[in-house]
């Protein structure tokens, strides 16, 4: 089959012309390639959020004065905790938590005013650990509220000699206000080319295939090389304006900060999507219809996505997995997307990554486009 | 309605689904798959919290300070760093989560009875992990606090907090996202498989041949409903047994009230299946279709990973119309905090109400397709 002798990028370049027509002719893949991502940046950048705030709280005071109700005061004042019910009986706060009706449960005992007066007050929180991220985050703001309160409120004589020993200053680098948003929306800039890239390269190709044309590309004195370029091409050409799409959205409308070099992420991008596109061949070369091939890049998008750090950190997996993740493209890609976004760091903070996305890259699309000349061969 | 023809529907319906290669994997592989990405792989908790430590003084108190971060198990040092440019550099890098700053004249002023100050300086990025950071170097500072001030004969802090956490008390993520992934696996069930039926009928032209059979269409959209309602049982069943023998998670509850309300919950679910398979004539678009209909809005709007106090208000009104928020509150509410009917009979009517509305409109839906 193969007439010509030597890739030509000429052959590449007609081949190109005409997939683009064909995209652009389906007007159900103009809805995946622009709508769909802006849709889920939207819904990604909202409903993925890891801050703590207005934590529902049920206030059980026996004490009832006003010591007490300064407690209280305290502890909603910075808009971590919302009081949504008060009362004087113990059996409330279990019936509350049972219910999820409230997660933390401050429990004040009588005489709260007069042990404080005399130096030596408690008070209890009972939280409800169902949702372990909120109720460590939820506990730390509480204990801290509640112990600094407790030196402003208590009288000067008890004060003696109260100034703690030793004090915690904290500052956090890169994200001063520790928005969660701030580091989700880049990473949900990942996730969607890794999407679009691989689930549109393998159902275009599986669609040829189906339609019976892949046998009429087959005839053409295209190289089979030529040919998976062809195909792959303009969906890393449209990877790339999702890109910019997407990163505009993410900088314009939900403001998060771009410190780094864009020339750096159009760089790494354009390495990123290598693995991506070989993915997508990989799955085209072992299913026979589209469908099939949705639901492989499903079966490759949930770990892929899982074991990249987007939402569950790396760090805190198992060393096997740890390890698995390395072959992950989307985990090295997510590493520069957040460095270049949040950091401004550039390549000697990050070459390694960009190693690993290249090799990944040869590696899946050497494999991809061996497995398709045997196909055609 | 005949149940005779309704089993003959079921049984031709598991013998096509038994020849359907991708559909055993996605009925018994991948439910498994995310058993152990998300009960194994995964997880929020922060352990292990890589930290480079920038100890100017060098003093034994310095070190005894840094001893207790060690001795809690959430911190290990990764780094030594002299100045603040190499501090800057390892959390540039990546190297180190937190940097620990203890500056010069620390045990002096701890001597003294000053206040004397340490820095954490953590990387901000990610956001999460950040939090959870400061509050473990707080409560270990303030614990430290308290033992020096007991230590050096000064009386304790005037306020004590006693804090207890309820139901899931190890705070492990583990425990949170088990009995969520019960409701994730029958969304998968219903959305990728059920949504499949009628539309394969369609693809392959077999949809008026079943059309001309006596069966009614109540006993159709019955008969392909139950295979799928008892792989999703046994797949419940399966991931509760896993979630609870291998990692561990509790199960206070009742047995029978979480069977009975997830039968409930799957017949709803796998209704919405079968509503929306109704009205796609390839299977390609109906999996889009129910993907994103019903198991998207379920995975990421019901509570499952995402606290929905934390999203802005305009998401929070839409969660309401997500079953899978009710039926994450009932396998929580069993398998962790224990609770029974009386507390869940909200949610278990919702459940009902969810069974009845999904089945309706998958069979009205398929009447008014095929006339």
């Amino acid at each position: 089959m193969s007439a010509a002798s030597g890739f030509s990028p000429n052959r590449v370049a007609e081949m190109l012309r005409k997939e683009l027509r064909q995209i652009f002719r389906d007007p159900q893949l103009y809805r995946i390639l622009f709508v769909a991502p802006v849709v889920q940046l939207l819904m990604f950048g909202y409903a993925v959020s890891t801050d703590v705030r207005h934590t529902r709280t049920f206030v059980v005071d026996h004490a009832g004065d006003a010591t007490s109700r300064r407690v209280v005061e305290a502890l909603t004042a910075g808009g971590f905790f919302d009081v949504v019910g008060r009362s004087t009986r113990d059996a409330d706060v279990v019936t509350e938590l049972d219910h999820g009706r409230a997660v933390v449960g401050l429990v004040i005992p009588p005489r709260f005013g007069a042990d404080l007066a005399a130096g030596d007050a408690t008070v209890q929180l009972l939280v409800d650990g169902t949702n372990s991220n909120v109720a460590t985050v939820a506990l730390g703001h509480a204990e801290g509220i509640l112990s600094s309160l407790g030196v402003t409120l208590a009288p000067p004589a008890a004060v003696a000699g109260l100034a703690p020993p030793i004090e915690l200053r904290d500052r956090a680098w890169y994200n001063p206000d520790l928005a969660s948003r701030d580091y989700n929306v880049p990473g949900v800039v990942g996730v969607l080319l890794f999407l679009v890239c691989m689930l549109l390269t393998a159902l275009a190709v599986v669609r040829e295939r189906e339609l019976g044309t892949l046998e009429q590309l087959m005839v053409t004195p295209l190289l089979p090389l030529e040919l998976v370029a062809g195909k792959a091409l303009p969906f890393a050409l449209i990877g790339l304006v999702d890109l910019v799409l997407v990163t505009l959205l993410a900088v314009l409308w939900f403001g998060v900060p771009f410190i780094g070099s864009p020339l750096l992420l159009l760089f790494a991008t354009v390495l990123f999507l290598l693995p991506s596109l070989g993915l997508g061949l990989l799955i085209s070369t072992t299913s026979k219809t589209q469908q099939e091939a949705f639901m492989a890049s499903y079966l490759t998008l949930v770990p892929a996505i899982l074991l990249s750090g987007f939402m569950f950190p790396v760090a805190s997996m198992p060393p096997l997995f740890r390890w698995l993740s390395l072959l992950n493209p989307l985990r090295h890609y997510l590493e520069i997307v957040r460095g270049v976004f949040l950091k401004g760091v550039g390549l000697p903070e990050l070459w390694r990554q960009h190693l690993w996305l290249l090799a990944l890259g040869v590696a899946f699309v050497g494999v991809a486009a061996a497995r398709f000349q045997k196909r055609i061969g | 309605m005949n149940l005779r023809r309704l089993l003959a529907v079921s049984r031709k319906e598991v013998l096509q689904l038994r020849r359907d290669r991708r559909s055993m994997v996605l009925a018994f592989l991948l439910p498994l798959l995310l058993l152990l990405l998300f009960g194994y792989a995964i997880s929020w908790d922060v352990r292990d919290i890589a930290t480079a430590v920038w100890d100017a003084d060098g003093t034994p108190a310095s070190r005894a300070l840094l001893e207790a971060f060690w001795a809690s198990g959430y911190f290990d040092e990764v780094a030594r760093v002299g100045d603040a440019a190499a501090a800057r550099a390892v959390l540039d890098r990546g190297e180190a989560a937190v940097v620990l700053a203890l500056p010069r004249g620390f045990a002096r002023k701890l001597a003294s009875g000053e206040t004397a100050t340490v820095q954490a300086l953590v990387d901000g990025s990610d956001a999460n992990t950040a939090t959870i950071v400061l509050a473990y170097s707080r409560a270990i500072v303030l614990g430290y606090g308290a033992r020096v001030r007991l230590e050096g004969g000064r009386p304790p802090l005037p306020l004590t907090v006693q804090s207890r956490v309820w139901y899931n008390e190890e705070l492990r993520s583990r425990n949170m996202i088990v009995p969520g992934l019960v409701a994730v696996i029958m969304m998968i069930i219903a959305a990728m498989l059920t949504s499949l039926t009628l539309s394969r009928e369609w693809e392959r032209g077999t949809m008026e041949q079943l059309a001309s059979t006596p069966v009614s269409r109540a006993e159709v959209v019955l008969g392909k409903l139950l295979p799928y309602l008892a792989i999703g049982m046994v797949d419940v069943a399966a991931t509760s047994a896993v979630g609870v023998l291998l990692f561990g998670v509790p199960f206070r509850g009742s047995v029978v009230l979480l069977a009975v309300l997830s039968f409930l919950f799957l017949l709803g679910a796998s209704g919405i299946g079968i509503f929306v398979s109704a009205g796609s004539k390839s299977q390609l678009l109906a999996t889009q279709v129910a993907m994103i209909v019903s198991y998207l809005p379920s995975l990421l709007l019901s509570g499952f990973m995402f606290a929905i106090s934390s999203m802005p208000a305009p998401l929070r009104a839409i969660t309401y119309l997500i079953p899978a928020r009710y039926f994450l509150v009932v396998t929580r509410g069993i398998f962790l905090k224990g609770v029974g009917i009386e507390v869940l009979r909200g949610e278990a009517l919702l459940m009902a109400l969810f069974a009845v509305a999904g089945v309706t409109l998958a069979v009205v839906r398929f009447k008014k397709e095929l006339e």
